[in-house]
């Protein structure tokens, strides 16, 4: 269950090798989480990943789990949630891909669009008839910053995201009332290394988000941009005449 | 019987979860409610004025027993009532007081049902001489999980853990408690000022009035920190009135303003509101007063006056809080009041009050000694583990923390303070093998 202030007491991680992911459960098991579920591809990288976080005294266990096979997801997650209530998932895969190569190769832009909007949809869709037969927990969704407007230098994966954005925003409506929570999280670009000096501040880290995510589970937000004057930036961008949109730097 | 699915939260309106709600009207329907519940399991639920997540279960059944709100039979002459779990204490004062007789055990709001009352074993402020509201309770009917209903009375365990046991051995549908006689509807009520928290300690183990209680200003800092007004009450004698008052001396007609707008803004109780309103009480209460007449309702429900003063905490909600430490661990109650000083957290509705003898209940919450609450907007930042070092440190004192206005506490926690969880769950586990009757708050601590 969660406590009053959003913590929840099992995590379960879609893609469990995900920076955001990693760090968001560093600091739940830091609060009240004891047991994680990482879910990913079989790889040594997500048995590092659970080592991790076995350290830090959870009880982490690793689910395969693989977004681009959605018809494998009820059998799986349904496996999960069977075990025991899970509080919150994160909804925390995602593929950037490679811009100007997918646009060569469409299949390379499938294998993104298919990840990051189709797995993640069914995904999303089987943890939220979990959860409200469950009547409680967290749906929180990853989506992103570059879903809000389509930008020449990332449309693939940002149209992917925005896809993403509505369909976790429509499921956010649709679950209300049921007692889940879904809340959807909009990073801008997210750097593993630390920001460089004159760098955006617009850019954020993944421990940022964490933290933000953190709060929004206090909160119970809805909506959450990382960092936050983003949701301002973002919203200044949407009214931007296209020739001038197309013609601003790429950052 | 009607049946509905809703979201519910505690008082403190924080972890919101979704049930099936049943409103059964008779004991049958109850029991329908029971055997015909899910794999989640159920749990009765009153008025819903438990603080956090007693009262809920996510995805089960909730058994609202509002709707069995029958008074059956009061003795006048020997002072007893007989009545079903859904009555709100509100309604028996409203009945048994012009027949003067009134309840021995009053918390700080009337709208608590007896099934609430007997589940959290209520206790008011003057536990040190009245006990606990189950120590007044001389049997109860328990609707068990196979659907049927079992006389419970006191001196057995399944008493004892059905006293302060959270609804989790099962759905009380009536109970029979004894009264205390009154002659008027009144109390004599003195404050006194006390300018630090030790002078405040020490008025009230000095002691000596029926109720008593210590309203703390946690804004003060300094010198002043932890000064409080000390409020002492007794009932009046009817011969004490004057000849124009004895007339209306049992009247019961409490007062009400209209009720807190549904939305109210987050953070409307910040720092400055509370530090003020501490300011207003403690310069408000004249330094000694002595033999002022109040009424009953004045006196013990202050906060009923404004319905849904809750949502004043705005849409994030409160946690409440309340911890008990024996006698001689003064020295933790002065670490809490400095710390929540120090950060200048916006509590509420602080109350110090000293604990008399502890009830049989098992996992029912007072200690001899002390008892500090208090309310704090769970928006706080870094409020969690702010808290979670107060249990540490009056679970280290021997002490407890209360469980029917928890919403936030350690799993590991519970079993520190309350020796008797061991048999609790054995009689559990014996009674309710399959687990019938789940809270949140039973989930959420391993109960």
């Amino acid at each position: 269950m969660k406590n009053a202030f959003g913590a929840p007491q099992s995590l379960l991680v879609l893609g469990g090798t995900s920076e955001i992911g990693l760090a968001t459960a560093r600091r739940l098991i830091a609060r009240r989480t004891r047991v994680v579920r990482l879910a990913g591809r079989p790889s040594p990288a997500l048995e590092r990943a659970a080592a991790g976080l076995r350290e830090l005294g959870a009880e982490v266990h690793t689910v395969a789990f693989d977004a681009l096979d959605p018809g494998s997801h009820e059998e799986v997650l349904g496996k999960v949630f069977a075990e025991g209530d899970t509080d919150m998932v994160l909804l925390a895969f995602g593929v950037h891909g490679d811009q100007i190569r997918d646009e060569e190769e469409p299949l390379g832009a499938v294998e993104v669009a298919q990840t990051n909007y189709t797995g993640a949809v069914c995904a999303g869709l089987v943890c939220a008839g979990a959860l409200q037969a469950q009547g409680h927990g967290s749906l929180v969704v990853l989506s992103s910053a570059a879903g809000a407007r389509a930008r020449r230098a990332d449309f693939i994966y940002g149209s992917s995201k925005a896809g993403l954005d509505a369909f976790a925003q429509g499921l956010g409506d649709a679950l209300h009332g049921t007692g889940v929570h879904v809340m959807v999280v909009r990073p801008g670009a997210v750097r593993t290394r630390p920001a460089r000096r004159g760098e955006s501040p617009l850019v954020t880290t993944p421990g940022a988000v964490a933290d933000a995510i953190v709060t929004g589970l206090r909160r119970r937000s809805e909506t959450v941009w990382v960092p936050g004057p983003l949701r301002a930036v973002a919203a200044a961008l949407r009214l931007v005449p296209r020739p001038l949109y197309r013609r601003l730097p790429v950052r | 019987m009607s049946v509905d699915t809703v979201s519910m939260t505690g008082w403190g309106r924080t972890a919101p979860t979704t049930a099936l709600r049943f409103r059964p009207r008779t004991y049958e329907e109850a029991a329908v409610a029971v055997t015909g519940r899910g794999p989640r399991g159920v749990v009765a639920r009153g008025l819903g004025r438990a603080h956090g997540d007693a009262a809920q279960n996510a995805g089960g059944s909730v058994v609202d027993m509002t709707g069995l709100d029958r008074v059956h039979a009061v003795d006048a002459v020997g002072g007893v009532v007989a009545c079903d779990a859904g009555v709100s204490l509100h309604r028996l004062i409203e009945a048994l007081l012009p027949l003067g007789w009134f309840l021995p055990v009053t918390p700080a709001t009337r709208y608590v049902t007896v099934g609430g009352a007997i589940g959290s074993d209520l206790h008011g402020t003057g536990h040190r001489t009245a006990g606990s509201f189950t120590r007044h309770v001389r049997s109860l009917e328990l609707l068990t999980a196979d659907g049927s209903v079992r006389r419970v009375v006191p001196g057995t365990d399944l008493f004892d853990a059905t006293a302060g046991g959270l609804g989790l051995t099962g759905v009380i549908l009536s109970a029979t408690l004894s009264l205390l006689p009154v002659t008027t509807s009144l109390m004599s009520v003195d404050t006194e000022r006390a300018a630090d928290l030790d002078a405040a300690l020490a008025g009230l183990a000095a002691g000596g009035a029926a109720y008593e209680s210590a309203r703390i200003d946690l804004m003060a800092r300094g010198r002043a920190t932890g000064r409080a007004v000390l409020i002492r009450g007794e009932h009046v004698p009817v011969d004490a009135l004057p000849a124009r008052a004895r007339r209306t001396a049992l009247a019961f007609r409490p007062g009400k303003l209209p009720p807190v707008p549904a939305y109210v803004p987050e953070g409307l109780l910040g720092r400055a509101p509370a530090a003020l309103l501490g300011e207003l009480r403690f310069r408000g209460a004249r330094a000694a007063r002595a033999g002022r007449l109040q009424r009953i309702s004045a006196f013990f429900h202050p906060l009923d006056a404004l319905p849904g003063w809750n949502r004043l905490h705005g849409p994030g909600g409160f946690v409440q809080y309340q911890c008990a430490v024996g006698d001689g661990q003064e020295e933790v109650l002065h670490r809490i009041v400095q710390r929540l000083a120090r950060r200048r957290c916006p509590a509420f509705h602080a109350v110090l009050q000293r604990l008399g003898a502890g009830g049989p209940g098992w996992l029912s919450f007072p200690v001899p000694g002390w008892s500090l609450s208090f309310g704090l907007p769970a928006g706080l930042p870094g409020l969690g583990r702010l808290l979670d070092l107060f249990d540490d440190e009056t679970a280290a004192a021997g002490g407890r923390v209360c469980l029917a206005k928890d919403a936030r506490m350690r799993p590991s926690a519970p079993a520190a303070m309350y020796p008797r969880l061991p048999d609790f769950r054995a009689l559990r586990g014996e009674l309710d093998p399959e687990g019938a009757f789940r809270s949140d708050l039973s989930r959420r601590l391993a109960l």
